[in-house]
């Protein structure tokens, strides 16, 4: 599956997309649900949260491992997706379509230093074996 | 394909199926053909197979071999008396500990069949060689490995394996449970590690491959060794190097069943396990709070701590299970915490198993 061009990433394997409004949605990519396997268990942050760049604010269980969910920007978390909750499949099943949470970002300077596409896709294929 | 790695009869038709292969003990396995959850629903509702073909086959043939596998074997193979029966049983060391474990089949005219573990096979194989060499010269020892081992599995299986082999068909619906017999050169045995109907048919390798194509016309899924490991969980099976080891002695790992002490017959271990006082033993867990239980994490009691020997996520019951070795006093129905990601997690203790032929037995 190609990398979608029209998103932003981190090297732990999120994807952020940037909303009209200002806010950015924020998920796991399909390398990363393809490293975990199926998924057994999301835990999204509590909404209101205020999250700082970096920090671990969800989890990610798969039948064979657990694994931590890093905020790629500073800021207060606005949505949760309450869907995964009985279907975390959704995301092995389409991982740009299944959205965790969502942000408020407070620090538009952070957003530069998210990857693009093709950086992201890079660090993705020196992980597969 | 790894240089390094050995593979099965199986192994191009794996890749070809688009498996995601791992590195099993030294063989290049299928873990899943795409979705383990799938693939374990499918052995439970429908039918599945698994390629165990690492696991070792060794023939035992010839006068003393009866004697021999009574002496290193904690089950008593004198209850194969009739060919075609079979029996689970542990092998020890002198201490006690398990060094495997692994069904032994009795054909009669003094030949009895050991399937072993792949991780452990030549380990066995030295150590009943050794034991061989020492106590019964005459009796034959051959490693199969010109045979493959495929494991189909679920409430369809005797009618996918009827279809499958016509041959054998006859066979496969005389069988007992854990039976076996002999139809040219495939044996089909009615044992398996899924707590599901099924057969494990140990045939030569040049034969697998048809044999797997066949199945999986008639609409047999592949399953992996992801499966394989759900399957066995819920099913309360052990997995040898995890739930118990050298360390261990079955008393400790739920497997005093396995162990005859009571007829007259020596065998290494037996003293050993006669002066045993275990001071744990092992239960199930059912994990009430959600999140997912993985081997070695500890487990606290109102009788002292535990551990996980084996843990994961039971498909079936859509919950976290573990097989924990635990203090005798703890018992079924009691709530202990499991120390899963730095947290106590609340869990049930439950005797397993946890699922039987598609059926959930256990309450939380």
């Amino acid at each position: 599956m190609t990398t979608p061009a029209n998103l932003k990433y981190t090297n732990s394997h999120e994807w952020v997309k940037q909303e009209a409004d200002g806010t950015v949605t924020v998920g796991i990519t399909h390398h990363a649900q393809e490293m975990l396997g199926d998924l057994v268990f999301i835990e999204t942050p509590a909404v209101g949260r205020k999250l700082k760049q970096g920090e671990q604010c969800a989890v990610a269980e798969s039948v064979k491992a657990a694994a931590d969910i890093y905020a790629p920007l500073s800021g207060e978390v606005i949505a949760a997706n309450a869907e995964l909750a009985d279907a975390p499949d959704k995301i092995n099943r389409d991982a740009y379509a299944a959205w965790m949470y969502r942000l408020k970002p407070d620090n538009p300077g952070e957003l530069a230093g998210l990857l693009d596409a093709a950086a992201y896709q890079a660090i993705a294929d020196a992980e597969k074996h | 394909m790894t240089g390094a790695l050995k593979a099965t009869p199986l192994n191009t038709v794996h890749r070809e199926m688009g498996a995601r292969m791992v590195d099993f003990s030294g063989w290049d396995m299928p873990l899943h053909y795409g979705s383990q959850l799938d693939e374990h629903h499918h052995v439970r509702r429908d039918c599945g197979m698994f390629d165990v073909s690492h696991m070792l086959v060794i023939d035992v043939r010839g006068r003393g071999s009866r004697a021999l596998l009574s002496y290193l074997l904690a089950n008593n193979v004198d209850r194969l008396q009739q060919p075609g029966k079979a029996l689970y049983s542990c092998l020890l060391n002198p201490a006690g500990g398990v060094r495997d474990d692994l069904i032994v089949y009795f054909f009669g005219q003094d030949w009895f069949r050991l399937v072993v573990n792949a991780a452990t096979a030549d380990k066995d194989y030295a150590w009943l060689a050794a034991q061989r060499d020492l106590r019964a010269p005459d009796v034959s020892l051959a490693a199969r490995r010109d045979l493959a081992i495929v494991a189909v599995q679920g409430p369809h299986a005797r009618a996918r394996v009827g279809q499958a082999l016509p041959e054998a068909e006859a066979v496969a619906s005389g069988l007992d449970y854990f039976s076996a017999a002999c139809v040219g050169e495939t044996m089909l045995a009615r044992t398996g590690y899924t707590g599901e109907d099924g057969f494990e048919i140990v045939l030569p390798a040049a034969a697998a491959v048809v044999l797997w194509l066949r199945l999986r016309e008639l609409g047999v899924a592949a399953a992996g060794l992801a499966a394989r490991d759900t399957l066995r969980l819920e099913a309360g099976m052990n997995l040898y190097g995890q739930d118990m080891d050298e360390s261990t002695t079955p008393f400790e790992t739920g497997l005093a069943w396995t162990v005859d002490l009571k007829a007259a017959r020596d065998f290494i271990g037996k003293s050993a396990l006669q002066n045993a006082a275990a001071q744990r033993h092992a239960l199930g867990l059912v994990l009430i709070d959600k999140g997912v239980m993985r081997g070695r994490q500890k487990v606290t009691t109102a009788h002292g701590d535990g551990e996980i020997t084996s843990g994961g996520f039971g498909p079936t019951l859509a919950r976290s299970i573990a097989l924990a070795r635990v203090p005798v006093a703890v018992k079924s129905g009691d709530e202990v915490e499991a120390e899963v990601r730095g947290r106590g997690l609340r869990a049930r203790v439950v005797k397993p198993p946890f699922v039987r032929h598609g059926k959930v037995l256990i309450t939380i």
